[in-house]
């Protein structure tokens, strides 16, 4: 599902020199496959998500989703394979604070190949239980709701792979075991492999699958050398 | 779906700042298409008033003047004709119709002219279309002190058949000046939209004998408008009063005259013009400014479109068409404030001269400027589009960890 080989990306310093950031030389993750990876604050694990998402251009190496190479790709290319292909859950939700509820969900299908469907899009958020929330706006919500719409609008492409970037960091112990539970089950329901960041304990041990991103990131040890 | 609901979202969003920028567009092209059409359609209104006559007779002086007291009721007298000397234009074989007019008294700040009623009978004011009483009156009798007064000087002096009224020397209104003889009102014309309506008629002989009025001069007219038998006419007759005569003064052709003077006032037009561009642009700019001061607060909503999969186009489209939308709705706007700013300007063109512009007539600058406004406001949304479009994602998005 995701391959990840020889993935490079540096950014420059104050110093005008080059510093690098991600440099991993294999990762993969299975079809419907769910892992955690750990990892603290500044250790580049946003960056290495935003390359997998095409957010970012690598320096050098690949990312293959679903066979496509998405490194080789121009940035047309890749908003297109990102639209289509992935699902993206941020910490701060990232939602559109100036579009209802329902509005964020089409939002984000709107650029996917089956485009803006409203029925898929009621049926996305019902499934989280925001069915009665739908002509809301984001402000009008709790944490944990905003945290189920971004958690929504990341699948309601039906996307091949979910990225989340600690998707539960600004919510509560309960709302955040409630949240990642959610994630992950409708992950599962629709065969969408599931790729989550974290630094928190407590929400890795709840994967059978982890990584340590220090490990996997050769770029931290050639930073401080 | 998108692009439409991310502008109906962005213009909510900046409903204030959305308004007072349509506003200003509103105000620009409302502006734009007044200034247009008061040159344009007042030029072609002026020109075209002749009352129905090709040519005037008048005391030596400006043809202008002449033009301007005879044909639209403004100006003074630039000087008496001698009786004689209508008398001679009247019997020219190249004259089909001579009447004379007589100035020197108004009602309250409106004009008296005194002249014949062959006016009334016999000319056409405007290509088939003769002066008619209003049912109920009929017109003044040669001899009598009696009147017929224009539709607008009727409704707004408050004048019926049977009206009494004192004529006040002078074209402009003295209270201390009145006459001492009656004059009734026998009847209202039927509005011509011509500066006729802003005038109220007497007999000529009224006019002439007035008390006060110079005896000498009881028979001399202020002017006499002629129809000519054929257009070649008019300049034989230039010749005559004006190169070889020196006592008096022919004005021909009407609309010529007219037209001289808006070339020597078109400098005027040209700075309105000036204006009105500079507003335009202004108003274009602001367009600009206030979607490019947005573009902080908007930075992350376009990073976040992005990161979903809006693809650059689809963001710098977005912003484009919000810019072209403000401008739209401006222009729109600028239309009912144009209408508003043209039957203001209209209705003081017509109270002050006679001379009707018809707000609700189409005019080509109608569809021009709110389209050009348009375009421009969607030029101005390109600055602020290369501000989206250069949006970078990954740093607006999300701290990097």
């Amino acid at each position: 599902m995701l391959a990840v080989r020889q993935l490079s990306k540096s950014f420059s310093g104050p110093d005008g020199a080059r510093v690098p950031v991600v440099s991993v030389a294999e990762f993969d993750l299975a079809a419907g496959e769910q892992l955690a990876l750990r990892g603290e604050s500044g250790s580049g694990k946003t960056t290495f998500l935003h390359l997998i998402a095409g957010i970012l251009a690598a320096d050098a190496g690949e990312v293959r989703i679903d066979g496509v190479g998405m490194t080789a790709l121009g940035e047309p290319a890749r908003d297109r394979l990102r639209a289509e292909k992935l699902g993206y859950i941020f910490q701060t939700f990232n939602l559109l604070q100036g579009f209802t509820v329902l509005e964020n969900v089409l939002l984000g299908m709107s650029f996917g190949p089956r485009g803006a469907d409203r029925a898929h899009a009621r049926a996305v958020l019902e499934r989280v239980g925001l069915g009665h929330r739908l002509e809301h706006f984001p402000r009008q919500l709790s944490t944990g709701q905003q945290q189920r719409v971004a958690v929504a609008r990341a699948l309601a492409n039906r996307p091949r792979l979910v990225l989340a970037d600690e998707p539960t960091g600004n919510l509560d112990t309960r709302h955040a075991g409630e949240a990642l539970a959610l994630i992950r089950e409708v992950c599962r329901e629709q065969a969408a492999a599931l790729l989550l960041v974290s630094h928190d304990e407590g929400v890795l041990g709840q994967f059978a699958l982890r990584r340590d991103f220090a490990e996997l990131n050769q770029a931290v040890g050639e930073a401080r050398r | 779906m998108t692009q439409p609901l991310i502008v109906y979202r962005s213009l909510r969003q900046h409903a204030l700042s959305t308004l007072i920028t349509a506003g200003g567009i509103a105000l620009a092209a409302g502006l734009l298409m007044t200034v247009w059409r008061v040159k344009v359609e007042s030029q072609a209104a002026f020109t075209q008033t002749s009352a129905g006559f090709d040519a005037v007779l008048g005391a030596r002086g400006s043809k202008l003047q002449l033009v301007l007291n005879a044909i639209f009721h403004l100006e003074a007298s630039p000087g008496n004709v001698a009786a004689a000397d209508a008398e001679a234009i009247r019997r020219h074989p190249m004259v089909k119709t001579a009447i004379p007019i007589a100035v020197g008294d108004n009602l309250r700040g409106f004009r008296l002219v005194g002249t014949v009623p062959d006016l009334f009978t016999g000319v056409e004011y405007a290509p088939g279309r003769k002066y008619a009483i209003e049912a109920g009156g009929r017109l003044f009798a040669a001899d009598q002190r009696e009147a017929v007064a224009g539709s607008f000087a009727a409704q707004r002096l408050g004048l019926r058949v049977g009206s009494v009224f004192r004529p006040f020397h002078g074209l402009n209104f003295d209270p201390k000046a009145e006459h001492a003889e009656e004059f009734t009102v026998t009847g209202i014309l039927a509005p011509t939209n011509t500066p006729a309506d802003r005038v109220i008629w007497l007999p000529l002989r009224g006019i002439q004998t007035m008390a006060g009025h110079d005896p000498k001069a009881a028979t001399d007219v202020s002017a006499v408008l002629l129809q000519l038998r054929t257009p070649t006419a008019g300049f034989m007759l230039d010749m005559l009063y004006n190169k070889q005569g020196n006592r008096l003064t022919f004005a021909f052709p009407v609309g010529a005259i007219m037209a001289e003077l808006f070339g020597k006032i078109s400098w005027f037009d040209r700075v309105l013009e000036l204006v009105a561009y500079l507003v335009a642009l202004v108003a274009a700019g602001s367009v600009l400014a206030s979607i490019y001061n947005s573009m902080s607060a908007r930075q992350r909503d376009l990073a976040i479109l992005r990161a979903l999969g809006a693809r650059r186009r689809t963001v710098f489209g977005a912003v484009v068409a919000e810019a072209t939308v403000i401008g739209a709705l401006g222009a729109l706007a600028g239309l009912a404030a144009h209408f508003a700013l043209y039957a203001g300007v209209a209705g003081l063109i017509r109270a002050q001269t006679g001379v009707v512009l018809t707000p609700w007539a189409f005019h080509q600058v109608l569809v021009l400027c709110p389209l050009a406004m348009t375009a421009l406001c969607a030029l101005g949304g390109i600055v602020p589009a290369v501000k989206a479009y250069r949006t970078p994602v990954a740093e607006t998005i999300a701290p990097v960890s």
